[in-house]
């Protein structure tokens, strides 16, 4: 079975943030792996545990990115795809499938995998749009897998607490839901066995890909806390029936 | 990749990429999974035993040591940076690595055969067994010189008597490595097996230090010890000296982590509260508790580094390790009494980590040397003087 997992870093939650122009200044950011993604990675280095499988990190961004494809590494991955761009910023989640799409299309992947969405900007539509390019069949927000001689049966989340098993051909592209599986540590065995992998370093420039515009970022701001409070007034049955409709619909206390 | 502690000098750039890796896992590890669980077992006095393996698979357990015998083989400075961390969680768990790594595994190694090394080493890596290390005794603490553990020569071995007190990781050990005099009074290095006939380790209570870690008496009663389980390369107290430097020198970095946790929740608490009507931060008198914290774990992280460094290229003294423990130990116990003061009433609970720190120190302080100790082997270093006698 070789697997692909889809891999970002990303600003972790507790970075300060600077915005000028609109641009979020990076210097300033502590970078990390996104966290969903750290779920496919460890739902891969299961299955590959399994079926005595191979595992590539495949990541699209600058130089520092690097670190995600080493902690990866250290965590068990056998190797790593790394297409270098400065900025992805403004690229549409097409042109980013595109560009990956480009570089693995002729590995022969069994399985893709992408975390659910990345925690910068959470568009979570790149494990289906690369589906769609490389005809894969898809899942999304998976909580489980099986994979019994080239069969694949995923659990899937649906809305309201229902859940959905469902068997797929393969190859597929999964985004998987995180919180479904404990994803380990880098071992010291791990960390220094990194520096024995191959990683594929390309600049995206290479693969000759003519890209849409993207788009534009018109305003970044960061949200305002502010309180409101919300007088129910009238009558003591008017009260009561205005506010369970609150708690039952906008609250949404079950 | 950048080290995920205090950091004021940014010495980041002094470690390598794996160090930082390193540091980076044994960070989000103790963080994850032993901060969550500390208070209950200090409180009940026990020793949080399911986290053995996990730190076996991780590789915790003789960093220091070739990759061969299933160990880490990495720097002398990887395995600072782990005893950080771990002691920023709580000194009993960075006791535990302590013993196994430097006190047990330390000795196999550098006193063992090849049959030893190979028949231990890796099983005690993996956390699979324990060890502990057996040198005080009721009367020879800071002079283990006039110990009176005693092993006899038979045919086929020694036979051991006596006694030992304040033996980490005693009861739960499997194997503890005993110091004892031969007939010669030269001090020998056995391999005691727990199931050896007469021998057994009976665990000490009473402890308001260090509860998170076991602590035991070792009773030897005529007990057989094979010429296979002795340490062959060995003689004289040089023996356990040059394990209690290893574990020393982890122990210079370990007590840094509590410090650096001490200085952490008092920075954070200072800034949130508010007393005349402003974070008590914006006094003078809290700011200069928080600046001699600073000051004093930042030259104690110089002061680890350069001798991990040396420890690295084979330069190092065994004094510089004295300098280490008994400097850094103290910066953190006088870091537990400032963070104590800051926080006021919340300081004395259990919701904050700092009365368990500086309960702990108090062990640190004392063990592996006393302070007094350490200040009279540096004494004697420069003066040429030995005090001690
Ligand atoms: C929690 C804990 C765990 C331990 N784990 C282990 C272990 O795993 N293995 C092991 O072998 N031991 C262990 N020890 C024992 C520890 O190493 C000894 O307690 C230490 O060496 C001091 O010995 P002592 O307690 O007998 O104190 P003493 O030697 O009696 O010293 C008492 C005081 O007198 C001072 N003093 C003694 N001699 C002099 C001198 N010449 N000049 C000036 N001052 C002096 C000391 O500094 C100290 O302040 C542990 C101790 C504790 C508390």
């Amino acid at each position: 079975m070789k697997i692909c997992v889809l891999m970002k870093q990303v600003a972790s939650e507790d970075s300060p943030l600077s915005i000028s122009n609109n641009i979020i200044d990076k210097a300033s950011l502590n970078l990390v792996t996104n966290e969903p993604d750290s779920y496919a990675l460890e739902e891969a280095l299961l299955i590959k545990e399994k079926t005595n499988g191979e595992v590539t990190i495949c990541t699209l961004g600058p130089e520092s990115s690097q670190q995600v494809i080493k902690d990866g590494l250290a965590k068990g991955a056998d190797k790593a795809i790394h297409i270098i761009c400065d900025n992805t910023e403004t690229m549409s989640s097409l042109d980013i499938a595109k560009i990956i799409t480009k570089k693995i299309q002729n590995e022969n992947f069994d399985l893709i995998f992408s975390g659910l969405q990345s925690n910068d900007y959470g568009f979570a539509q790149l494990g289906i749009i690369i589906s769609e390019l490389l005809d894969y069949s898809n899942a999304c927000l998976v909580m489980g897998t099986e994979i019994n001689e080239n069969k694949l049966k995923i659990k899937k989340e649906l809305e309201n607490g229902w859940f959905q098993w469902s068997e797929l051909k393969l190859p597929a592209s999964l985004s998987i839901q995180s919180g479904i599986n404990q994803p380990r540590y880098a071992t010291l065995k791990g960390i220094m066995s990194v520096k024995n992998k191959p990683v594929d370093k390309i600049d995206f420039s290479e693969l000759g890909l003519s890209l849409n515009a993207g788009y534009t970022i018109d305003e970044i701001s960061i949200p305002q806390k502010s309180k409101q409070t919300q007088m129910i007034e009238g009558e003591v049955d008017d009260i009561v029936s205005q506010l369970t409709d609150i708690l039952k619909n906008k609250i949404k206390v079950s | 990749m950048k080290l995920n502690a205090l950091d004021y000098m940014g010495i980041t750039s002094h470690f390598s990429e794996e160090e930082l890796m390193v540091q980076n896992t044994a960070r989000d590890f103790s963080e994850k999974e032993i901060m969550p669980i500390i208070e209950e077992h200090y409180e009940k006095g026990t020793f949080p035993e399911h986290l053995i393996p996990k730190f076996g698979e991780l590789g915790f357990f003789g960093v220091n040591i070739p990759e061969k015998y299933g160990c880490g083989g990495m720097s002398n400075i990887a395995y600072g940076l782990i005893c950080q961390e771990l002691e920023r969680v709580d000194s009993g768990i960075r006791s535990f690595a302590s013993v196994q790594g430097s006190l047990v595994m330390y000795p196999i190694y550098a006193y063992g055969n090849e049959d030893q090394k190979m028949k231990w080493l890796p099983k005690l890596a993996k956390g699979e067994k324990i060890g502990c290390f057996g040198l005080t005794e009721p009367n020879f603490g800071s002079n283990p010189s006039g110990m009176l553990t005693n092993a006899k020569k038979v045919d086929g071995g020694y036979i051991l008597n006596g006694s030992k007190m304040w033996i980490t990781n005693g009861s739960i050990a499997d194997i503890a490595i005993v110091w004892a005099k031969d007939d010669n009074e030269d001090v020998l290095g056995f391999i005691v097996e727990k199931d050896f006939e007469g021998f057994s380790a009976p665990e000490m209570h009473g402890k308001w230090s260090l509860r998170a870690s076991v602590t035991s008496e070792l009773v030897l009663e005529n007990v057989f010890v094979p010429d296979s389980n002795v340490l062959p390369n060995i003689k004289g107290l040089k023996g356990p000296l040059g394990c209690l430097t290893q574990a020393r020198y982890g122990i210079g970095w370990g007590a840094l982590g509590a410090a650096m946790n001490l200085y952490d929740i008092a920075l954070n608490y200072s800034k949130d509260r508010i007393q005349f009507d402003k974070p008590i931060a914006s006094f003078q008198m809290i700011q200069d508790k928080l600046v001699w914290m600073l000051t004093e774990i930042t030259k104690g992280q110089l002061l680890a580094l350069q001798v991990g460094k040396n420890k690295d290229d084979g330069t190092l003294k065994h004094t510089q390790v004295s300098m280490i423990k008994r400097n850094n130990v103290n910066v953190a116990r006088e870091c537990a009494k400032l963070a104590r003061g800051i926080l006021g009433a919340n300081g004395i609970t259990s919701d904050y980590s700092i009365m368990r720190h500086m309960m702990n120190i108090e062990s640190v302080y004392t063990y592996e040397g006393t302070d007094e100790m350490h200040t009279l082997i540096l004494g004697h270093d420069i003066t040429g003087i030995p005090a001690f006698k």
